[in-house]
């Protein structure tokens, strides 16, 4: 056990966590050949295209130091604040991080909460400067950043590239040399904490853990915590590119379980496992559960393929349990179902694997956060769709999320940023400077708020240099109405959204003008409203189509004009009809958006 | 009775709106004739024996050919295919082309039909559109083809062109009844991929007429022609009664239509087929004996029913009902009923006699009209 090292990257989004797994990979010729391409941990295809990572991966490595062989556990993390969730899993199975900090960017916002995660853990923390190779590389810059973040010396900071592979040798011997072993006890009861779970369609349900005491062997009848279910380790092994078979897994190590489970309620992440005739006494602390923090309508667009949504649904979440959903129905869409999300990445990461790996073309409506409501009768009823708030006249109060949100930034960008957050009813909490003239901004705001375009807005008021954070905090009166949108008189529910008092009149000009670009010409005008209640408080028109004939069928060429045509149906299939108005579906989601 | 189309390829320059091929490199023309003539006999048979009843030479510029070279081209259709009852044979030229020597020549080759690309009687609208003659010379083209015997001529014209004024097209429409040709084709200039005209709007060099000012455009044009006594047969077409072009018609008619030459489009009622659109590789694989200049298109019943919704209805006679249950069947037929329910109630289309057409109103928005009935 003493030569099992335990870690994991973590770093702000895009610093290139990834690309330097890649090296270490190759460097220990985990990887060889063929197989190494670039990001090569990111396996699913969404991962690939976008160049982000969405989930943790797990791979063990063989490093010969000093004559002596280790194994190293590497766990690659994902950067977004969508995911944050899956750092906290990883640290947990691990005793040191990675702390990778892109030497043009310095330290931001998603490198410090993953940093005050992997040390409350107790994680020694290495730090690593990459990207040295890049032009644009500030290194001493960046490490005093990092030396007045950790309180480390500067001789402890690794200067390296994932792209040329510079230090990374370097790397690896810090992985040895500063990472403690796992403690644990090979021959006490066992003790094994899930920090993930896959579904795989040959394999059933793949629980990926840590050995924190004991030892698994294949064939073990074994016993998870927190269901109490009982299963046989049919299979059990080691993580490598693929799943590697062993006979046994002992303290310190990490590896996965295969056992015939059916559901992806059965496994709980941060359930333990244990023998069912010599258990450990008490389960590990497992980890708080993810809510997700935005809900949003997902609806086919064909309402006979409500059932296959469902199907579809139910296995994403094989391999996602953040993601919740439950049936509803709405006038303009008809059957659909109402999804939490962990956040608008999330959201569209789901829609994107609904449409390419189930053929599930979607709807998804404006998002909202959940509104607890206190009625005059004193019930609280916690609300996640607009439809569901209960009658203006049976409301005591409503209460919204709130988060803490940390936004680190420039100096140069301060004034603009403050203004963002106050337009987004942010209350400023503190402000600290970090070096130089780096300064982290801590704000109380709705979680409301950020929901649509504060992300893209703070990127672009800051042209890239600020980075964003945050953390709920709790639950705040409101003073909320329901916006209501009408297209040629009649209100569409599935586009109703609530908002604060405050921004209704804006927001209501906002979508009737956004709706305007996004409803093609039809041939008839389209009146778009907004109301509250019977108050319309924005109004656009849509003129009708006046001509629209094209260019001639040149010499005989039928084809090419049929084509057109057939394909311009095939796009009205992708629209909904309200009424006598065909939207289309991208139109529910990007009404909110500003461009 | 069939139809037989032969696209010449050449141009002098390149208009600026132009997506079609059209290559300005001269050198390989003798080539392409013996190409032309070469595929000709490859495809003898395409027509079944159908006798031809139109010809027609478009491209491209065939007024960029010499008489001797038209001439050996029709010479060579007429002995492959049955070319004894041919009625109408039309050849596309362009107006600096026009010589009373090239038009006797014309005539002595038979050619009774003349369709003269002319689109704007404007100068700096020609200049705009980079075509390579004055409006004057146009004029002049006009009647230089009729002083030398040739009077069935129909003239190609463009609205909606960047800078172009209300005004400005009703002038055009003017000029164009003043010559009092008995046919006109008329089209809105569309921005195709990769022309220059798309690239200078989208550079923000010129500016797209909107869709209003086209909208006004078109019902001017309907108006000012059928004021002089043209018949709008079909939806980009005019003419005076009973000078409709008869190749065009073979068009919407299901008649067999061959298209020879590079990227020439041919229909035998069971498919569709065109040729490769690059000059040089079709001379290349026809002179090598190659079978594969071409591209096919089978038909199935649903895309021969869009075909001809498509067809029939940007025609004046519309769709014929009766022929539509017995040719493409009751589900087809009910399903076009249904689909064009809301536009007869709404005064797109209407029903008389037993045929469905496109009303006043319709013919504007005709391509969502027919992409709505059409079968995907
Ligand atoms: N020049 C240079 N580019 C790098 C280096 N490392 C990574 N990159 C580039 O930075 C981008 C992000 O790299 P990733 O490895 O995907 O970053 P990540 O931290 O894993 O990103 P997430 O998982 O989405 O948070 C990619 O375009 C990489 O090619 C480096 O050392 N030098
Ligand atoms: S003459 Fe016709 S084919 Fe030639 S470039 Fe002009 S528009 Fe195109
Ligand atoms: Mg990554």
């Amino acid at each position: 056990m003493k030569n099992i090292r335990n870690f994991c990257i973590i770093a702000h989004i895009d610093h290139g966590k990834s690309t330097l797994a890649d090296r270490l990979l190759e460097l220990t010729k985990t990887v060889i050949g063929k197989d190494l391409q670039a990001q090569v941990l990111d396996n699913m295809d969404l991962e690939r295209e976008r160049g982000i990572t969405i989930k943790s991966h797990a791979i063990q490595m063989d490093y010969n130091y000093n004559g002596e062989k280790y194994t190293l556990n590497l766990i690659d993390t994902p950067g977004h604040v969508d995911f944050s969730y899956e750092v906290s899993r990883s640290i947990a199975a691990c005793e040191g991080a990675l702390l990778v900090v892109d030497a043009s960017q310095g330290i931001q916002a998603q490198t410090i909460s993953n940093l005050y995660m992997a040390i409350e853990h107790d994680l020694e923390i290495i730090p690593i400067l990459n990207k040295i190779d890049l032009p644009g590389a500030m290194p001493e810059e960046v490490e005093d950043q990092i030396i007045d973040l950790l309180g480390c010396k500067r001789e402890e900071i690794i200067r390296a590239s994932g792209k040329t592979g510079d230090g990374v040798d370097l790397i690896l011997k810090a992985i040895v040399e500063r990472i403690k072993p796992p403690v644990g006890d090979p021959d006490a009861p066992l003790q094994c904490l899930i920090f993930d779970s896959v579904f795989n369609s040959f394999r059933g349900i793949i629980a990926y853990f840590k050995v924190v005491n004991g030892t698994m062997k294949s064939g073990d009848l074994v016993k998870f915590a927190a269901t109490g279910k009982e299963y046989l380790a049919d299979e059990i092994g080691i993580l490598r590119l693929d799943m590697e078979p062993r006979k046994s897994i002992s303290a310190g190590n990490v590896g996965y379980i295969i056992s015939g489970i059916k559901t992806s309620r059965e496994v709980k992440v941060g359930d333990t496992i244990t023998h069912v005739q010599r258990p450990c006494e008490k389960a590990i602390a497992g980890f708080e559960e993810v809510k997700p923090m935005v809900f949003a309508g997902v609806y086919p667009i064909e309402t006979e393929d409500f059932e296959n949504l469902r199907a579809s649904i139910e296995k994403l979440q094989l391999n996602d349990a953040s993601l919740t959903f439950q049936p509803e129905s709405s006038l303009a869409l008809g059957f659909g179902f109402r999804c939490g999300f962990l956040g608008m990445l999330h959201m569209e990461i789901i829609q994107e694997r609904l449409d390419r790996e189930f053929n599930m073309d979607v709807i998804t409506t404006v998002p909202n956060v959940q509104y607890r409501v206190y009625t005059k009768k004193g019930d609280i009823v916690e609300v996640h769709n607009p439809s569901g708030l209960p009658d203006q006249t049976l409301i005591d109060k409503i209460e919204e999320p709130y988060i803490r949100a940390s936004v680190i930034t420039s100096t140069d960008y301060i004034g603009s940023i403050m203004t963002l957050c106050l337009g987004k009813r942010g209350e400023l909490v503190k402000q600290d400077y970090i070096s130089g003239n780096r300064v982290e901004l801590i704000y109380n705001m709705p979680l409301a708020e950020i929901v649509f375009d504060f992300y893209d807005r703070l990127k672009s008021i800051s042209k890239g240099y600020a980075s964003f954070d945050y953390h709920p905090e709790g639950m705040r009166e409101s003073k909320l109405v329901k916006l209501d949108v009408l297209l040629n008189g009649e209100p569409v529910d599935a586009l109703s959204t609530l908002t604060h008092i405050d921004n209704a009149y804006g927001l209501g000009k906002h979508m009737c003008e956004k709706l305007k670009e996004l409803i093609p010409r039809q041939q008839f005008d389209i009146a778009i409203q907004a109301a509250i209640g019977a108050k319309v408080i924005s109004r656009e028109t849509i003129k009708a189509v006046r001509k629209d004939v094209t260019a001639k069928c040149y010499g005989g060429d039928i084809s090419r004009k049929r084509k057109l045509l057939e394909k311009q149906k095939q796009g009205k299939k992708r629209m909904k009809q309200i009424g006598s108005v065909e939207v289309p579906q991208k139109a529910f989601l990007e009404v909110l958006k500003l461009d | 009775m069939s139809a037989l189309y032969i696209h010449i390829p050449y141009c002098a320059s390149r208009c600026a709106y132009c997506a079609f091929y059209s290559s300005t490199f001269e050198g390989n023309r003798k080539d392409y004739i013996e190409a032309l003539c070469r595929e000709m006999d490859l495809r003898k048979e395409y027509l079944k024996g159908e006798s031809v009843r139109t010809i027609y030479l478009g491209g491209g510029t065939p007024s960029q050919l010499t008489i001797g070279e038209l001439e050996a081209i029709l010479n060579h259709a007429c002995s492959v295919f049955d070319c004894s009852s041919v009625e109408e044979l039309t050849v596309e030229v362009n107006p600096d082309d026009v010589t009373d020597e090239y038009v006797q020549g014309l005539r002595s080759l038979s050619v009774n039909r003349i369709s003269i690309g002319i689109q704007s009687f404007h100068d700096d609208e020609l200049k705009t559109i980079n075509r390579r003659h004055s409006a004057a010379q146009a004029i002049e083209a006009v009647a230089c083809i009729k002083r030398n015997g040739i009077t069935n001529v129909s003239i190609d014209l463009m609205y909606g062109l960047p800078g172009q004024t209300l005004d400005l097209w009703r002038d055009n429409l003017q000029q164009t009844i003043q010559l009092e040709v008995p046919h006109v084709s008329a089209y809105s200039l569309t921005y195709e991929e990769g022309t220059r005209l798309t690239r200078l709007v989208s550079g923000g060099e010129l500016k797209p007429v909107d869709e209003d000012t086209c909208a006004d455009m078109f019902s001017l044009l309907r108006e000012q022609l059928s004021a002089a006594g043209y018949v709008q047969y079909e939806i980009s077409n005019f003419a005076k009664p009973g000078m409709e072009s008869k190749h065009n018609s073979s068009y919407w008619n299901e008649t067999l239509y061959i298209g020879l030459g590079a990227s020439a489009h041919s229909f035998n009622r069971d498919s569709r087929q065109w040729n490769i659109s690059n000059t040089r590789v079709y001379i290349e694989k026809v002179l090598s004996g190659a079978n594969d200049f071409f591209e096919v298109e089978h038909l199935d019943l649903d895309t021969r029913y869009n075909d001809y919704v498509m067809t029939t209805l940007r025609t004046r006679k519309g769709m014929d009902r009766a022929h539509l249950k017995s040719a493409f069947g009751e589900t087809l037929y009910s399903y076009c009923m249904e689909n064009a329910k809301s536009f007869l109630s709404n005064g797109l289309l209407e029903i008389e006699a037993d045929t469905l057409r496109l009303t006043e109103k319709g013919i504007f928005v005709s391509d969502g009209i027919m992409s709505e009935l059409m079968k995907v």
